[in-house]
């Protein structure tokens, strides 16, 4: 009984690793590709579209909404012990630091990083990837540079929106609903607010804007058979990419804030 | 034979267990049309991207021009795809991409023309295969199955290639529209003096378009000849697939019910 158990955690080990290996020859070739020229501008500019603009409208969304809520709960929590001033600094750093980057990386990966592995995906089961290369034009400088760089370039922009929708929605709350005078609700907000928190989490953005691209361009890139292997990669793309975004944060948090 | 445009020796492919090429010796003169008939499955396709060097062999040589092609890095690669033109079986067309931008693709984004000129060639090309200017401006979505094969082989032939394969080019179209396709790339490949290689299960389409026939079987090119010996080639597995009967040496791998 112990034997068959083992095997399977041991195949299970291997394909990780596998996996692990195999993401890893993907981004490390697609970097190299990057620094190369040629540069497909007309293709990097059509995905800064793709995952800036027409993410601005989900995005923008989930921060105001997360900054309305984290206000509203910390004052229900801080009103216990009479430390309601607390709550813009609070609304300010959880979003500069972590709910900007995440939320905002959250939710690109549902909406970009599952349509990069479709239409990659596509792109692979129809011969398209291989016509690419027929016509002289290596796919991954056509298709994953561009989206990569994208990625990378856009994020950072886009949580920068979010941060400020975010602190909006929360200084909305806090005037409106809990009389907080709008004077000084601005004040506590900029003076408690650091260039560090800021900068922590546009370098996560850039970061996970890499791995959503990746993950979505990696996944799209391998894909195989039919309808099924596409539905598969665009699965895999996103769960894999939410996965990396929260290990990735912890990590970068500590970077930049473990003492 | 003067030195063969295109030339394999030894080569093999195996994907895990399955061995899917077993040895291919081939030679193609310039200019020469082959054909490659076989079952599905044989190895046909595997054979083509071989060539393309979509896929690496195990072993074997393959040659363009004399040239080695099976150990090439990038640049040298894409020196080589410059000769190539291909003319994939569900098309392959672009699906974001307009059908002339498909057309100028390759001039574009490979050669550096600049935009307006590849337009001009684009159309030329889209009226070389009996497409009007018009029909440049809809998406490959808009466009029947024979219509979507024209386009796909005017890309193919857009930067004048010396070698062009066709992979299937008939598969999936009424007997009418396959044989315009035929005498579209009999007129392509004789206009342009390329050498070209298709492979097919479509023996009409065999017998017009071929000078030469190979007949691929378990991985192995078991027989080749002028196309016009064809029917009388001795061959058991040649007779039996030409004349498509069940019965003789090919056994389908199907399950009694």
């Amino acid at each position: 009984m112990s034997i068959p158990l083992l095997t399977i955690l041991g195949r299970m080990t291997l394909a990780f690793l596998e996996a692990i290996g195999s993401v890893s020859a993907f981004a490390f070739h697609a970097i190299r590709q990057a620094v190369r020229p040629p540069w497909y501008r007309q293709q990097i500019l059509r995905q800064i579209m793709e995952i800036g603009y027409y993410s601005l409208p989900v995005v923008g969304l989930t921060a105001i909404f997360t900054g309305m809520v984290l206000a509203l709960q910390s004052y229900t929590g801080f009103a216990r012990f009479s430390a309601e001033s607390a709550i813009p600094n609070v609304v300010v750093v959880s979003l500069t630091r972590e709910l900007g980057p995440v939320l905002a990386g959250l939710m690109v990966a549902g909406r970009v990083g599952a349509a990069m592995a479709a239409e990659i995906g596509t792109m692979r089961v129809t011969e398209q990837i291989d016509a690419l290369t027929t016509l002289s034009t290596d796919p991954f400088k056509y298709l994953v540079v561009p989206r990569l760089i994208a990625g990378i370039v856009t994020l950072p922009v886009l949580v920068l929106v979010a941060d400020i929708i975010g602190i909006l929605g929360g200084f909305l709350v806090g005037v409106y609903k809990l009389d907080f005078n709008d004077a000084a609700y601005l004040r506590n907000t900029l003076d408690f607010l650091q260039f560090q928190d800021v900068f922590s989490g546009l370098v996560k953005a850039s970061v996970f804007g890499f791995l959503i691209t990746l993950m979505g361009c990696y996944h799209g890139y391998t894909s195989k058979g039919g309808a099924q292997g596409v539905g598969m990669a665009t699965t895999n793309a996103v769960v894999s990419a939410s996965i990396l975004i929260l290990t990735f944060n912890y990590f970068i948090t500590e970077a930049f804030f473990a003492r | 034979m003067a030195s063969p445009k295109i030339s394999l020796h030894g080569v093999t492919k195996s994907f895990g267990p399955k061995k899917v090429l077993q040895g291919i010796d081939l030679e193609i003169a310039a200019g020469e049309s082959m054909v490659v008939i076989g079952g599905s499955g044989t190895g046909k396709s595997v054979l083509l991207k071989c060539i393309l060097g979509l896929l690496e062999p195990n072993t074997g040589s393959i040659q363009i021009d004399g040239e080695e092609t099976t150990d090439l890095a990038n640049h040298d690669r894409a020196r080589i795809m410059r000769k190539f033109g291909m003319l994939f079986q569900g098309g392959a067309l672009f699906d974001s991409l307009r059908v002339w931008e498909n057309v100028a693709f390759g001039p574009i984004q490979s050669d550096g023309m600049p935009i307006d000129q590849a337009r001009e060639v684009a159309i030329a090309k889209l009226g070389a295969v009996g497409l009007g200017r018009e029909i440049g401006e809809l998406y490959p979505s808009e466009l029947s199955g024979g219509m979507q094969k024209r386009v796909a082989l005017a890309r193919a032939i857009a930067r004048e290639p010396e070698i062009i394969f066709f992979d299937e080019p008939t598969t999936g179209l009424d007997p009418i529209m396959a044989d315009v396709i035929n005498d579209l790339i009999v007129k392509c490949v004789s206009d342009l003096g390329a050498t070209a290689i298709s492979i097919t299960h479509d023996m009409a389409s065999a017998r017009k378009i071929g000078h030469r026939v190979g007949m691929l079987h378990e991985g192995k090119l078991i027989w080749q000849g002028p196309v016009a010996e064809i029917d009388h080639s001795g061959n058991a597995h040649v007779d039996q697939f030409i004349h498509g009967r069940a019965e003789g040496p090919i056994r389908m791998q199907v399950r009694k019910l």
